[in-house]
C-alpha cells in the first residue's frame, strides 16, 4: 500500500469529526436525538463551549434516567427518536387581513376580547399591517435597557451575558433534576432571560411585549429570571388565545432566582391545543418550574391558569431558603373532554420564619381527570414556618375525576401547617337561581366558575385577569347539558 | 433515617423455607381448600417480597428496620406459654365481656373466657369453626383482605392457622363487648406472630369488639395481624383497637372491612406502644346507606414510629364516612397519616370527611401527613383538612396565670387534645383505662 493510499484509507475509516458543521446551513435536522443533534443545536446557536458541555452533560444524565410514572396521567409511550429537535422558526402562511382567518378562530379571539392588532399577530397577518405593535415593543425594550434590565431571548443572553448564564442556568433546576428537565437541558431551543439589577422595580409587566412574541415559542423552552437585591418583576408567560402546535411533546424549564428583598411574580396562562372531543391529539405539557428565594425577605409568587394541553404535568415550586421568605402558589386548572392534569406545587421551607400559601382550584368536566399534587416540607432548620394550603375541586358531570394528593413532611415543632380541601359540584339551587333570573345554563355555569376561580384570577395582571375569565367560559363550552 | 447500609438478611427466604415445617404441624386432611389458599398466598408473597420505600404506600415507613431481624414463628400446637396470672393485668376492670385470648397468634382455650351464650354470638378458634359454621367461614375467609398485592397480608394468609372467628347471627344485638386480647410472648428472641381474625356480623345485629395488643417479655417481635370484617345489612359494629405493645415490638396490623347496606362501622385506633407500628384500616362501602367512622389517636415518645394508613372506598351511592386522627409527637418520634378516600364513578350523594391534626413537641419529632381524595362522581361532598403545629401559647399562658405549673399545664392541654378521640368510645370502663394510660404516657413523655 502506498503512502497516499494509506492516508486515504485512514481518512475513510475515521468518522468525520466535523460532520455537523456542513449541515449548519440547513434549517432542520432529521428526527432523532444523539450527541450530534445536540452539537448541531449548540453550533447553530453559536453558543460558547461551556453551553455545549452543559448540554452534553445533561444528555448523558438523561440517557441514564427513566420516564416518571407516578403521576395520575395515562398516555401512550413517547418515542423520543421520533421528534425533530431543531427547526428554525417556520414562516407561516401569511394572511393579508383578518377576514381570511378561519371564522371559528376569529370567534374565539373575539370572545376573549383580544385587541385587534394582537389578533393579527397571533393569526399571522403580514407584519407590516401591525407595525404599530412592533414599534410599541421596541419602545418598551429601550425603556427597559435604560434601567439596566436585561430582557432578551435565551439564545441572545447566552451570547451577550455568558457570565450570568453560566452562574444561574441550572442553579435551581439542575440538569439531572428529572427526566423532562434533563431532556430540556440537552436540547432547549430558546426561551427568555430576564435580569433585574439591584434596587430596580420593573416599570411594566413584562408581558405585553412577550405576548406578541409568544406565538412563536418553541417546544423546549427555557426561561431564567434573576431578580437581584431589592428588585421587583412581574412576568407573564403564555397567552389566552388558543394555540395550535404540531409538536406534541412540550418540555419546558423555568428557573427563578430571588435575592435579598427581591420579588418575582410569575403568571402563566396556558391554552395549548387540548385535543378534540374524543381526546385525540393535543399537547403533552411536561414542565419543570422552580424558584428559589435565596435571599432574606424575598418573595416568589406563581399564578397559573391552565386550560389547555391534553396532558399537564407541572409543579411550580419554591425553595424558601432566605429568612422571612414568602412563597405563593395560585392555580386554576380546568380540564374538559379527555384532558388530564396532574399539577400542584412544592414548598420547601429551609429558612427561618418562612411562609407559604397554596390556593389551588381544580375544575373537571367531560371525561377529564384533574389532580392536585403538592408537597409542603418543613426541615429541621426552618423555625416558625407558616403554611396554609387550600385545594378545592369542582366537578361537572359524572364522568370526570378530581383528585387531591397533598404531602406534608414536618420536621420542626415550631411550624404551623394547615391544609383544607373540598370537592363538590355546582349546587342545583344556585343554577336554578340564575335560570330564574333569565341567565341561560351555560352562562350561569361560567358565572359560577368565575366566582369560584376569582381568588386566583385576581392575582393575574389586570388585563389578563379579564381575558382569563373569558377563557374559562370558552373552555367550558359543551360541558353543560 | 440516614442509615441505608442496613445489612440485609434472609428473613424472607427463611420464612418461605419454614412453610414446610408449618405444613407438617397442620392437620391438613380436612382443610384442603384453605391450604390451597395458603400455598397461593405464599407464592404471591415470594413474588412481592417486602415493600421498600420506593413503594408509594410505604414512602414514610422503612420496613428494612423490621425485616433486618430474623423472626421465627412457633408452629407447635396446644402450647400456651403463658399463665393466667401473667395476663390478668391486661383485663379491663369492671367490664363484663367475652374475653378471647390469643398468645402469639394462637387462640388459647384455657386463658379465654367466653360466656356460654353460643346462640347469640359464636366465638371460637378456626379449628372449631369446621364443626359448626364452615360454610360461613368459607364464604368469607380471605375474600376481603387482598393478599395478591399486599405482601404482609400475603405472608399472614400463607401462615393463617388458629386465630379467632367471631360470628353474630342475624338479628342478635350483643350487649357485652368482646375483648380480643392479642398477646405477644417475647420471652424467646425474634418472635413472629401472625394472628388472623374473621369477624362477621349478620343482618340487623350489633357487636362491640375491643382489640387489645400487649407484650410480655422484652425481646424483638413482629406482630403481623390481619383482621377481616364483614358487616351485613343494617348491622352495627364497633372496633376499638389499642396498640400498647413493648418497646421492641413491631406491629403491622391490617383491618379490612366490608360493609353492606345500611351497616355502620365505628372504629377507634389508639397507638402509644411499640417501636414501629403500621395500622392499615380499610373499608369498602358496598351497599347504600352505609356509615363508616374512623377515629384514631397516637401519642409517641422516644424513637417510636406510627403509620396510620386508611382507605375508605365509596363504591355505591348515598354513604357517608368520617375520619378523624390526632397525633402527639414527642422526643424523636415519627408519625405518619395516610388517609385515602375513593369515591367511585356511581357513588353519587357521598359525604366524606377527613381530618388529621398533629402536635409536635420537640424539634426532633417529625410528622408526615398525606390526606388524599380520589373522586370520580360529581354529586358528592368531600373535604379533608390537615394541620400540624405546636401547643397554643395563649392557652398555656392562661393556665399558668391560674397557678398551674408549666408541666402540668402542658399535660392538661395535650390530654384535652387527645381525649377528644377517646371520648367517642362507647364503652365506659375502656374509656377510663385509656384516660389513665394517656395520662401516664403524657407524664412520662412530655
Amino acid at each position: 500500500m502506498s503512502g497516499e493510499d494509506k492516508i486515504l484509507d485512514e481518512l475513510a475509516g475515521k468518522k468525520y469529526k466535523y460532520g455537523f458543521v456542513t449541515d449548519i446551513e440547513l434549517d432542520t435536522i432529521p428526527k432523532g436525538l444523539n450527541e450530534d443533534t445536540i452539537r448541531f443545536i449548540s453550533a447553530k446557536k453559536k453558543e460558547p463551549k461551556f453551553m455545549l458541555d452543559w448540554r452534553l452533560n445533561a444528555y448523558r444524565n438523561w440517557l441514564k434516567m427513566k420516564e416518571p410514572t407516578w403521576a395520575n396521567i395515562h398516555y401512550p409511550p413517547i418515542d423520543y427518536q421520533d421528534i425533530v429537535y431543531y427547526a428554525a422558526p417556520k414562516q407561516r402562511t401569511k394572511l393579508n387581513n383578518l377576514d381570511e382567518l378561519a371564522p371559528e378562530i376569529k370567534a374565539t379571539y373575539d370572545k376573549l376580547g383580544i385587541p385587534l392588532e394582537e389578533q393579527m399577530v397571533l393569526a399571522g397577518v403580514a407584519v407590516d399591517a401591525v407595525m404599530d405593535s412592533v414599534s410599541v415593543a421596541t419602545t418598551y425594550k429601550d425603556k427597559l435597557s435604560e434601567l439596566g434590565i436585561i430582557f432578551s431571548s435565551m439564545s441572545d443572553a447566552i451570547k451577550d451575558h455568558p457570565e450570568l448564564i453560566e452562574k444561574y442556568l441550572g442553579s435551581v433546576v439542575p440538569q439531572g433534576d428529572n427526566y423532562f428537565a434533563a431532556l430540556n437541558s440537552a436540547v432547549f431551543s430558546d426561551g427568555s432571560f430576564i435580569y433585574i439589577p439591584k434596587g430596580v422595580r420593573s416599570p411594566m409587566e413584562l408581558s405585553t411585549y412577550f405576548r406578541i412574541n409568544a406565538a412563536f415559542t418553541g417546544q423546549f423552552e427555557r426561561t431564567l429570571i434573576v431578580a437581584d437585591e431589592g428588585s421587583y418583576v412581574s412576568y407573564l408567560e403564555g397567552c389566552t388565545a388558543p394555540i395550535r402546535d404540531e409538536n406534541q411533546l412540550h418540555a419546558a424549564v423555568v428557573e427563578l432566582v430571588a435575592h435579598d428583598n427581591a420579588e418575582i411574580k410569575y403568571s402563566t396562562v396556558q391554552n395549548w391545543y387540548p385535543g378534540d372531543k374524543e381526546g385525540k391529539g393535543g399537547i403533552y405539557n411536561f414542565v419543570t418550574k422552580r424558584g428559589i428565594c435565596a435571599g432574606v425577605n424575598s418573595k416568589i409568587s406563581w399564578t397559573q391558569v391552565e386550560t389547555g394541553s391534553s396532558i399537564t404535568w407541572k409543579y411550580p415550586s419554591v425553595i424558601l431558603k432566605g429568612e422571612n421568605a414568602i412563597g405563593e402558589f395560585y392555580s386554576v386548572a380546568m380540564t374538559n373532554n379527555y384532558q388530564q392534569a396532574d399539577t400542584g406545587t412544592k414548598m420547601i421551607h429551609l429558612g427561618k420564619n418562612t411562609k407559604s400559601r397554596i390556593v389551588s382550584k381544580g375544575i373537571s368536566a367531560g371525561h377529564s381527570n384533574n389532580s392536585y399534587r403538592g408537597l409542603v416540607r418543613v426541615t429541621k432548620s426552618a423555625d416558625n414556618v407558616k403554611n396554609f394550603s387550600q385545594c378545592d375541586s369542582l366537578l361537572m358531570g359524572d364522568k370526570c375525576g378530581a383528585h387531591t394528593f397533598p404531602y406534608f413532611e414536618i420536621k420542626n415543632n415550631t411550624a404551623t401547617v394547615e391544609h383544607e380541601a373540598t370537592t363538590s359540584k355546582i349546587k342545583d339551587e344556585i343554577l336554578f337561581y340564575c335560570n330564574q333570573r333569565g341567565i341561560p345554563e351555560e352562562d350561569a355555569v361560567a358565572l359560577i366558575v368565575n366566582g369560584y376561580a376569582k381568588e386566583i384570577l385576581n392575582n393575574l395582571p389586570m388585563e389578563f385577569a379579564v381575558e382569563a375569565q373569558k377563557l374559562l367560559a370558552v373552555s367550558l363550552e359543551g360541558s353543560v347539558g | 433515617m440516614a442509615n441505608t447500609t442496613l445489612e440485609k438478611n434472609n428473613f424472607k427466604e427463611n420464612i418461605i423455607k419454614e412453610f414446610k415445617k408449618f405444613e407438617n404441624h397442620l392437620n391438613s386432611s380436612s382443610l384442603v381448600a384453605l391450604h390451597d389458599l395458603r400455598k397461593d398466598a405464599l407464592k404471591h408473597f415470594d413474588t412481592l417480597g417486602f415493600p421498600d420505600r420506593k413503594d408509594e404506600e410505604w414512602k414514610y415507613t422503612n420496613t428494612d428496620l423490621i425485616t433486618k431481624h430474623d423472626f421465627h414463628q412457633d408452629f407447635s400446637i396446644n402450647t400456651t406459654s403463658l399463665y393466667a396470672k401473667e395476663i390478668k393485668k391486661f383485663f379491663i376492670p369492671e367490664l363484663d365481656a367475652n374475653i378471647a385470648v390469643l398468645v402469639n397468634g394462637k387462640y388459647s382455650d384455657d386463658l379465654s373466657n367466653i360466656k356460654d351464650d353460643s346462640n347469640k354470638i359464636y366465638i371460637s378458634s378456626f379449628k372449631e369453626v369446621r364443626k359448626k359454621h364452615s360454610d360461613i367461614f368459607n364464604t368469607h375467609f380471605a375474600k376481603y383482605a387482598d393478599y395478591k398485592t399486599n405482601s404482609f397480608t400475603a405472608l399472614n394468609t400463607a401462615f393463617a392457622c388458629d386465630s379467632i372467628f367471631i360470628y353474630v347471627p342475624d338479628g342478635n344485638k350483643i350487649k357485652d363487648p368482646v375483648i380480643i386480647l392479642n398477646i405477644s410472648d417475647t420471652k424467646k428472641p425474634n418472635t413472629l406472630l401472625q394472628p388472623r381474625n374473621l369477624i362477621i356480623s349478620g343482618k340487623d345485629s350489633s357487636v362491640t369488639l375491643i382489640d387489645l395488643n400487649y407484650t410480655v417479655g422484652n425481646n424483638h417481635s413482629l406482630n403481623n395481624t390481619v383482621t377481616e370484617i364483614f358487616a351485613d345489612k343494617n348491622s352495627e359494629l364497633n372496633l376499638y383497637k389499642i396498640q400498647s405493645e413493648g418497646d421492641k415490638s413491631f406491629h403491622i396490623g391490617t383491618t379490612q372491612v366490608h360493609q353492606e347496606e345500611y351497616s355502620k362501622f365505628n372504629s377507634a385506633t389508639i397507638s402509644w406502644g411499640g417501636s414501629i407500628t403500621r395500622n392499615n384500616l380499610n373499608s369498602l362501602l358496598n351497599g347504600e346507606g352505609c356509615e363508616c367512622n374512623f377515629d384514631g389517636a397516637f401519642v409517641l415518645s422516644g424513637n417510636q414510629h406510627v403509620d396510620n394508613h386508611t382507605l375508605v372506598d365509596h363504591a355505591v351511592p348515598n354513604c357517608q364516612s368520617n375520619e378523624f386522627y390526632k397525633g402527639i409527637l414527642g422526643d424523636n418520634s415519627v408519625g405518619v397519616f395516610n388517609g385515602k378516600i375513593i369515591v367511585r364513578k356511581d357513588a353519587q350523594k357521598t359525604n366524606a370527611y377527613q381530618s388529621n391534626k398533629n402536635i409536635l413537641l420537640t424539634k426532633t419529632a417529625a410528622m408526615n401527613s398525606k390526606p388524599q381524595l380520589e373522586i370520580f362522581a360529581d354529586d358528592v361532598r368531600c373535604s379533608h383538612g390537615a394541620t400540624t403545629g405546636q401547643l397554643n401559647e395563649d392557652e398555656l399562658f392562661y393556665l399558668r396565670t391560674r397557678g398551674i405549673d408549666k408541666k402540668e399545664a402542658r399535660i392538661t392541654l395535650l390530654f384535652a387534645f387527645a381525649s377528644e378521640i377517646i371520648q367517642k368510645i362507647k364503652v365506659e370502663p375502656l374509656k377510663n383505662i385509656l384516660f389513665d394510660m394517656l395520662h401516664n404516657k403524657l407524664k412520662k413523655g412530655s
